[in-house]
Parts: C-alpha cells; structure tokens; sequence
C-alpha cells in the first residue's frame, strides 16, 4: 500500500527492505552508522543526513562506518562485490569523488570488458549532489555527467520518493556498477511510495508531463524546476512534454525521440556545468538522430561553466530556475527562420 | 613447518613455469610480434611462489602490472595467459585485457592491474566478503615499492586493521619504482616499518628465498584466517628484466648479474630440497622438460589463435544494458 | 453572478476520488460559438480521460486554464458569454475565478479535501489482504463485496463505490496477487481465490454478501456463491470469466509479461470500448502494480490457470444454474477480452438471471457505463 513518506525515507526503506530480502547486501561508508568506537551511541547519525538510520540496530555487522579514506572503502565495496556480495557504499558528497575515483572508474567500471566478460561486480555507491545548500564548490557539484562518460558504469538520478525506492532496489539487484545520484535538497520531499518492494528497470526515462508544443528534457531536482515552469507555460498557452531521464546511463533515447519527432522543439534543463554534460549529449542526440523533426535551435539551460559559488545570491543566479526554462521554451516555440 | 615432497615439487613447478613464460615472453616482445607493455616478473618468483604456496580456493590475491608471476601462481592457465599476451580470442580475457589485466575470478585471482596502488583497496573488498561469509578465506594484495607510496595502500591498511580484515599486504620491493630507486622514494628505511602505523605486525623476508617467504606468509595467513587481522609482508629482492620490456635499464647497476649469479631463487630452492633429501634432481628435471614443453606449446598456440573480431569490440561492458 | 448572461466552465467530478483533472486539450479557441454540448475541453482525470461538454451555448469569450494544466475539481476552466457582454466585464470575471482556483488548488495541496476512506487490512490465512469500505450496514446488515478481475485492483470500482456506499455497506477488496494484497496466489485456480473471498467475508464478519465479481472476479464470485449459497444475497457478474470459451489470450498473457508503459498502454486501451480513454494515471497504476516484486509471478500462474491454450480453461459449475438466489449478469456490447457467450449459452447457464448488454462499453462496464451498473445493482 502506498504512503505519503519523504525522499530520505524512501531510500531508507530500499536499503532495509533489501537487506532484510538478500543478506548479501551490506552498506558502508562515513557515519553510515555514525559512532562508532566513540563513548555514545553507536547509531548516532545513520550517515551525514541521517538516510541510513536505523539500520545498523536491524542489520547487526552489515553497515559499517569507515574512516574518512574514499579510496579503500569505495575500492573494498567493489572488491566485496566481486566476492557475491551486493555493496552499498556511500560516497557522502560526489564531489569527493577525486579522492577515490581510480577504483570507480578504472576498476569498478573496466572488470567485465578488461576481464573478458568473466567479472561481476554489483557495487552501488550512492551520493550525494547538486547546490542550494549555500555548501560552496566543494560540495555543490552535479558531477553526474563524469561517471555517466564512463562506459562500464551505470548512473542513477532519481527526482521522486517513488521512483528513489525502485530505482535503488533496481541499482542493488543489478550486476553491474551503479551510481545512484541523490540531490540533497530533495531529501525532504514527499510522495506515494508502495510499502512492499518494487523495481523501475535502468534506461527508462519517464515523461512526467504531456503537452505536445515543446518537449523539455531535464533531471533529479531539475524536474521540479522544469514541472513549475511547465505550470507556468501552461498559462502561456505552451504545452509542454516533460522527461525526466531518471538513469543518465543508459539513457533512453527513444522516449525523447518520440517526443521530439512530435514538437519539433527541445529545450534540455541541467543543473550540471554545460561543457561535456548531460545537456549538449541530449542536444548531440537531437541533432544526429531528429534532424528532421527539428524546427528551432536545441536550448540549453544548465549552470554557467563556473564553480558553484558560495554567496546566496549567486547560487540562486548559478542554479537554473523556472524563469529561465520558461524563457527558453518560450525563445524554441516562437523560433522561425 | 614441513612442507609435502608433492607441495615442494608444485612450488618448483610454478616458480619454474614463471621464469620459462617470462624468459620467452622476453624473447617473443623482441620480435615485434607482442603488442603493448609487458612488465616481467622473472627474478621475483619465490614471492608469488611462496605466499600463493599457503593460499587455497577461498582466497584471492591482487595482483599488480607485473603480475605473470602472480597469475601462474594463483592458477592461472599459461596457454590462456599467453594467448592474452598475443591479444588472442582465446586469451584468458579474450585479448581485451592485455598482459596488465590478466585475471581469473574463478580462482581466486582479482586481475593484473595498470594502476599502481589500484589492487589493496580491491583486497579489502574480498577480505570483508569472507569475513561476511564465514569462509575462512583470506586476501592477499601484492604491490611494489612504488605502490607502498601510494595513498590507497595506506589506506587501504588503515582499514584492514580498523575492520580486522583477514587481508595480508606483500610488498613486493625490488628496489625500482620504474627507474627510481626505493631507497629514495621511500622515506622509511623498510616498507615493513610503516606496518606499525596502521597496527599491524610488518616482517622483511629475503625474496630470493622461496623458504623465507612461504613461511612469514604461513604465519601471516594463520593468524588472518584465526581472525588476527592483517600483516605487512616486505619481500625484497631485484626484478631481471627492466620495468617495461624496451627498457634500457641504465638506471641500474650490476644487480642482476650478482643476483642471478649467486642468489637466484630456483638455484637455491633446487641445492636446498636436492641437499636435504626432500626432491631429487631427476623429478627436478623432468619438471624443468615439461615447463619448457608447457611454454613452447604456449607460445605456438597463441601465435595460431584468431584474433577477436568486430563483433567483440562491443560486447562484456555491462552484463545488462 | 452580476451577469447571468455569463457561463462558467467548470471542472466536473467524475468519480468521487477526484480532485483533479488535466486539460489534455481544448477543442474550442477564443472568440469561437458553443452550441450547447458541444465538446469544450478533453479532461484527463486520475482513472479515465472523456471530453466536456458545454452545459449551454454561448461564446468562448476566455480560457482560463490552459491546454496541459491540472485544476481542482470546480474550478473554472473558461467563460462563455454572449459577444455584447463587454471584455471588462469578462475581465472581472476572470480575476475572480482565478482568486477562486488558486483557493480552491491549495485546499487540494493542504489535503484539506476530503480524501474518503483509508483501505483497510485483514488476515485469511497466511495472506493480507487489503480492502476499502465505504457506507454503513443497512437492517438487514447484509453487505456489498465488490470483486475485481485480473490485474485489477479495489479501485477499479471507483465509480460505483461511493455512491453504492451512500445507502449500505460496501468492501472492495483486492485479490491474492493483486494491489496491495499479498501476492502469493497459490496455485492461481478460481477455487483458491474463491476460498480467500469466503476467508475475507469471515474475516470483515459478513454472514451473508452481496457478490458482485468482475471478469476473473465474475467466476471468483460465482464459485464462492456455489460453494457457499448460505453466505450469498445476490451474485451480479460483470463480463464474467467460466461462462463460455471464447477469451483474448493473447491480451491475458501479454498484460503478465508487459512491463513498461509502452507495453501497457495499448493493452489497457483494449479492454475499452473507446481505447482513447485510457488515462496517464491508468497506465502509471498498472505499470506501478505490475513492477512490485511477486507479482510478474503471480499474475504468470493466474494467467496459466485461466487459460486452456487460447481458450478459456475455467468453466463455472452446472449446479450454478440451480443457486437459489438473484443472478445478473451485465456484458458490455463492445467486450473483446472475454465476450459475451451470446443468449444461448447465458441461458442455459444461468435460467433464471437477469441479463443486461450494455452498448458503449467493453471489457470494464463498471467504468465505462459506470451509471447503468450503478442502476442495475441498485435493481
């Protein structure tokens, strides 16, 4: 039966519900537990933001806290899982990615071809990205776009409760190395979230919303920016087809392409710095393979090529917003040569 | 610790195989006909000998960019080895790993490595996996001096002592992190002292010593598997070919000789089982005929393999997509 | 109203679960003429898309909610008005009724709208099986059950459960394998299910029931009746399962195996008379279903225990036709999933049931014609 639960709970409920199903999956990473060998309570955080609470006390031995050292404890999550475990390490912000990133990307990810397809290796890492936290360039980072230029690696950016839970149950069960990008200022949302346990298959991008004049494609917290621009234009008399991608790897190519082939106008919205990135892939995809259909120029709305600023005022400037995707699906729909 | 006449024979017998593979290898790379890099691990055998020589189907080791000897020692097939070598389609990855990538996880062997440093964190990984499990395996990374410099190494050990892994660390000093000296990249006087920074017990064992090796690694892997935690190993020794076939070596002084002359690992393994009664130099022999007939047929097979095709170039990124 | 020569287009209420509904479209422009019922707008509601239709004619003078918005139910959607009434008048009215939507939208956001009742869990035997009453028992005490069919769930019966409700009793409940019952089926046969209806009757403490069983839920229905006669009022079948042979296999085993909307869409708009009906929330519920661990399997082993081949491997008892008790059996005319038997069959079967064709509907009359059936349980 569905429930009304937030985010955090969602995730919390996939990681316990699947340890309680298949005792091969462990969880690992910094707080993770949160107390351990200090004179306190042994489960004092459940992980910085508090998702993994509550699951040291059920799952005794299976979530271990580590030291602050990214590279073993990412690197033993992936060695783990090629012993027939079923790791969840937490990599706590991506953006501490550089501090380990050899084991994700020239291990994790290389086993299967490297090995001649004998190698199995069903990591997840879950993270933590994206801005509003006023947390600066160091931890405000959607680097996303550099795990999903990584053949090999799978990568996850669930935008609701509901597609949280089954995505990560999906990423746990899944063979292959899966990152599975939480944005943090969507910890705190709530929706309808089945009690029991479900999978969203990988490569299933989800048209969120059904207009037909202009097809918008976005991500994770984008696709609240993006649903209340889409309100917005709705006003306008612009009628909008929403995707959310919700897997950036692999990416499902046709249900943007069936919605571009009908409105003939895209507009991609990316929280992620634009050089190399998730939007200028959708637009390339476009480009190559609906030239056709298209009757504007693709727009891009992302985050300036910057680091995120600290100051609240130019994080807001820094992170898209409504305004900005409505200006620009305004700019495709009224486009002619 | 007495080892059987039949574990000595198949320790000869791997360490024997590795220097044949390796001084072939070594020739055929001249040739022309062997793509990419190939680090050799001739000189180095009595480590993988030795510490694989304690190790059984449970565990698993880490290997390196020198890691022929490794892979032979953890049971890797040298026909399939060598066919990798050549890039084959019937290599042990099916030439799309190449000499670095040589691996087996059926048995236990988690893959050459092109990164320095890359295998200790993996090691962790399996060490906690059989911990988990109950197995009673234990794992077993092996790097060089230069990957002792290495933050994941560190690190790596740190968290071996802070879970109590049942992982051993074999440091696999051979003086030459490529052409630097590890008497100056490594700022302690042995790697093994560092073992006390991350509480656990370090030994330095003569590499050249088959003897040596395979009894601090008895002792390492008793007390993993009894639940005692990690070790350091330091084995020291000196490789006898350059870091990468093609290297000039002028780096180097006169080692090699000296070593190959007077503290060569099979020479001694075979003067000390031959003097102590434990082989004769007949079995010892017929082991040396076999080997070489083993790499000759190695080395014909491989050279007669199809290459992989097209259709291989996109297979086995993902097992699901 | 200052000018009742102006009409306000408002979203209906169809079902009482909605609080919303989506402009899909607008069939009509600004400045255009509306005769009355003419189709205005097509609405997508949570279960079931339709057109809207004017209430009376008038000029569209103004849209006040655009092509691919959601509005609260009452909202106003658009203003007719004879051209003469002035754009300033107009102009006020529209302030207005967006001063009004917008109340009206954050009383639907705060919950504030009444969001009926929450559905309830019991135990038969090792399973849970959920269920949604609504009403309270008349003095006979005797009440509804409402049981679905394949790959349905409770809320198939949203337009008929509440009003139904609004003088008796009546459980929809969700069958083993199905919604958010647990999905263990057993060996998926009628007789298993129908051995869990009469647990979920003890269980809510019916001694007696009136059954109304939809398509499987028909032959559910129909064999717990047969098994029990003392627990049975009435029985009423809509497009039952076990009467003839005939059956759209191919539609039973594609909707076990299909997984993503793509899959699903087109097999929902199967089992209606008028397949563009089908809503977005109709495929995101079944498609949710559908992807809950366990079900794949059972919905495989009900669809393995339906099926002889390509036809129909339930047949109903014979003793069927000698139950004591009021029988209807209601078919909609345009059913390809399991269709109608023909007179024949229905009356030798069943000699002494009321039987009733529904024209306009097909495999789900319960939504499609959700009046007529209303009409025909109400006798």
């Amino acid at each position: 039966m569905a429930r009304t639960i937030t985010m955090r709970e969602a995730i919390n409920e996939a990681l316990s519900q699947e340890m309680g199903r298949d005792e091969r999956v462990i969880v690992m990473g910094e707080d993770n537990a949160g107390g351990a060998g200090s004179p306190g309570d042994a489960d004092a955080w459940g992980g910085v933001l508090g998702v993994t609470k509550g699951l040291y006390h059920r799952y005794p031995g299976r979530v271990l806290d580590t030291p602050i050292s990214e590279s073993a404890f990412i690197g033993a999550a992936i060695g783990a899982a090629t012993s027939g475990m079923r790791p969840v390490a937490e990599l706590m912000f991506i953006d501490f990615m550089g501090v380990c990133f050899d084991q994700i990307f020239n291990q994790a990810a290389k086993f299967r071809y490297m090995f001649g397809g004998k190698a199995v290796t069903p990591a997840t890492i879950r993270t933590m990205y994206g801005g509003g936290f006023r947390a600066a360039a160091q931890h405000s980072q959607s680097l996303y776009p550099i795990f999903t230029h990584i053949p090999g690696l799978k990568v996850v950016t669930p935008s609701t409760p509901y597609d949280a839970k089954g995505l990560l149950v999906t990423a746990i069960r899944d063979d292959d190395p899966v990152i599975f990008c939480e944005h943090k200022a969507l910890y705190d949302i709530t929706g309808d979230v089945p009690e029991d346990l479900y999978t969203i298959p990988l490569g299933e991008a989800e048209v969120v919303r059904e207009g037909g004049d202009v097809t918008i494609v976005t991500l994770g917290r984008m696709v609240h920016t993006v649903l209340e621009a889409a309100e917005q234009l709705a006003s306008a008399g612009v009628a909008a087809d929403v995707i959310d991608l919700r897997t950036t790897s692999p990416l499902d190519e046709d249900t943007i392409l069936e919605s571009v082939e009908g409105t003939g106008r895209v507009v991609v919205v990316d929280e992620a710095t634009p050089r190399c990135g998730i939007a200028a892939d959708i637009a390339s995809l476009v480009a190559s393979k609906a030239f056709g259909s298209l009757q504007a120029p693709v727009e891009l709305v992302t985050a300036p090529h910057t680091p995120v600023p600290f100051s609240d005022v130019l994080e807001d400037l820094y992170v898209p917003d409504a305004q900005r995707v409505v200006n620009a699906a305004k700019a495709v729909t009224s486009w002619s040569r | 610790m007495s080892a059987t006449p039949e574990r000595l024979l198949e320790s000869y017998r791997i360490m024997r195989t590795i220097r044949d593979f390796e001084e072939r290898v070594h020739k055929e790379f001249a040739t022309g006909e062997i793509p990419g890099f190939v680090h050799l691990y001739a000189g180095e055998e009595a480590s993988a000998a030795g510490v694989c020589a304690n190790l059984d189907d449970r565990d698993a080791i880490a290997s390196t960019h020198r890691g022929h000897g490794h892979c032979i020692a953890k049971g890797v097939d040298p026909v399939a080895m060598m066919a990798e070598i050549y890039g084959r389609a019937t290599g042990a990855c099916r030439g799309k790993g190449g000499s670095m990538h040589i691996a087996d996880l059926d048995k236990g062997m988690l893959g050459a490595n092109g990164i320095v440093g890359g295998g200790p964190p993996l090691v962790c990984g399996r060490a906690l996996g059989s911990k988990l499990q109950g197995t009673g395996g234990v794992a077993v990374a092996f790097f060089g001096d230069g990957a002792s410099n290495q933050g994941t190494t560190l690190e790596s050990m740190n968290l071996a002592t802070v879970w109590e892994l049942p992982a051993i660390f074999v440091a696999e000093n051979n003086g030459y992190a490529e052409a630097t000296s590890s008497t100056w990249s490594v700022a302690c006087d042995d790697i093994a002292d560092r073992a006390g920074g991350f509480g656990m017990p370090g030994v330095v064992v003569d590499g050249f010593d088959y003897f040596a090796v395979h009894e601090a690694a008895g002792e390492a892997v008793a007390r993993a598997r009894d639940g005692g935690g990690p070790t350091l190993i330091e084995v020291k020794f000196t490789r006898y070919f350059g870091h990468f076939e093609g290297d000039q070596q002028t780096y180097r002084g006169g080692e090699v000789n000296e070593a190959r002359e007077n503290l060569d690992c099979l020479k001694r393994f075979r003067e000390r089982v031959t003097s102590a009664g434990e082989l004769r130099g007949e079995q010892l022999d017929a082991v040396d005929r076999e080997v070489a007939d083993l790499v000759e047929r190695a080395v014909q097979e491989a050279k007669a393999a199809p290459t992989p095709t097209a259709d291989d170039l996109l297979t086995d990124v993902y097992v699901s997509y | 109203m200052t000018d009742e020569r102006i009409r306000l287009v408002t979203m209906p209420k169809w079902g009482l679960s909605m609080t919303t509904g989506e402009i899909t479209d607008w069939w009509v422009t600004e400045g255009e003429e509306v005769t009355e019922g003419a189709d205005l707008a097509d609405i997508d509601t949570d279960k079931i898309a339709g057109p809207l239709e004017a209430e009376g004619p008038g000029t569209l003078r103004r849209i006040v909610v655009g092509k691919g918005s959601r509005a609260p139910v009452g909202a106003v959607l658009a203003v007719q008005a004879p051209a003469e009434v002035p754009d300033s008048e107009i102009d006020t009215v529209v302030a207005e009724a967006q001063q009004r939507n917008a109340e009206l939208a954050e009383a639907v956001e705060s919950g504030a709208e009444d969001t009926g009742p929450a559905a309830q869990t019991v135990t038969v035997g090792r399973r849970a099986l959920s269920y949604l009453s609504v009403g309270e028992a008349g003095s006979d005490g005797v009440a509804t059950v409402l049981v679905h069919g394949y790959g349905g769930d409770k809320d198939s019966w949203l337009f008929l459960q509440p009003d139904l409700g609004s003088d008796r009793l009546v459980h929809a409940l969700d069958l083993p394998g199905h919604g958010a019952s647990s999905k263990d089926v057993g060996n998926g046969s009628v007789d298993e299910l129908a051995g869990a209806l009469l647990g979920f009757l003890d269980e809510v403490g019916a001694a007696r029931a009136h059954l109304v069983g939809h398509s499987l839920g028909g032959a559910v229905a129909a064999t717990a009746a047969v098994s029990a006669p003392e627990r049975v009022a009435s029985l009423t079948l809509l497009a039952p399962v076990g009467l003839g042979e005939a059956i759209d296999a191919d539609y039973l085993r594609s909707f076990a195996t299909a997984s993503s909307k793509r899959e699903v869409k087109p097999l929902l708009g199967r089992l209606l008379a008028d397949p563009s009906a089908v809503t977005r929330s109709m495929v995101d519920d079944v498609v949710r279903f559908k992807r809950l661990d366990g079900v794949q399997a059972a919905l495989q082993r009900l669809c393995e225990a339906m099926l002889d081949g390509d036809r129909q491997a339930v047949a109903l008892p014979d003793s069927l036709a000698q139950l004591d008790v009021p029988v209807t059996v209601v078919w909609g005319a345009q059913d390809t999933i399991v269709p109608n038997p023909g007179d024949d069959v229905l009356h030798a079967r069943l000699p002494r049931a009321r039987i009733e064709l529904l024209d306009g509907a097909g495999h789900m009359p319960h939504m499609e014609k959700a009046g007529s059936v209303l009409a025909s349980l109400r006798g």
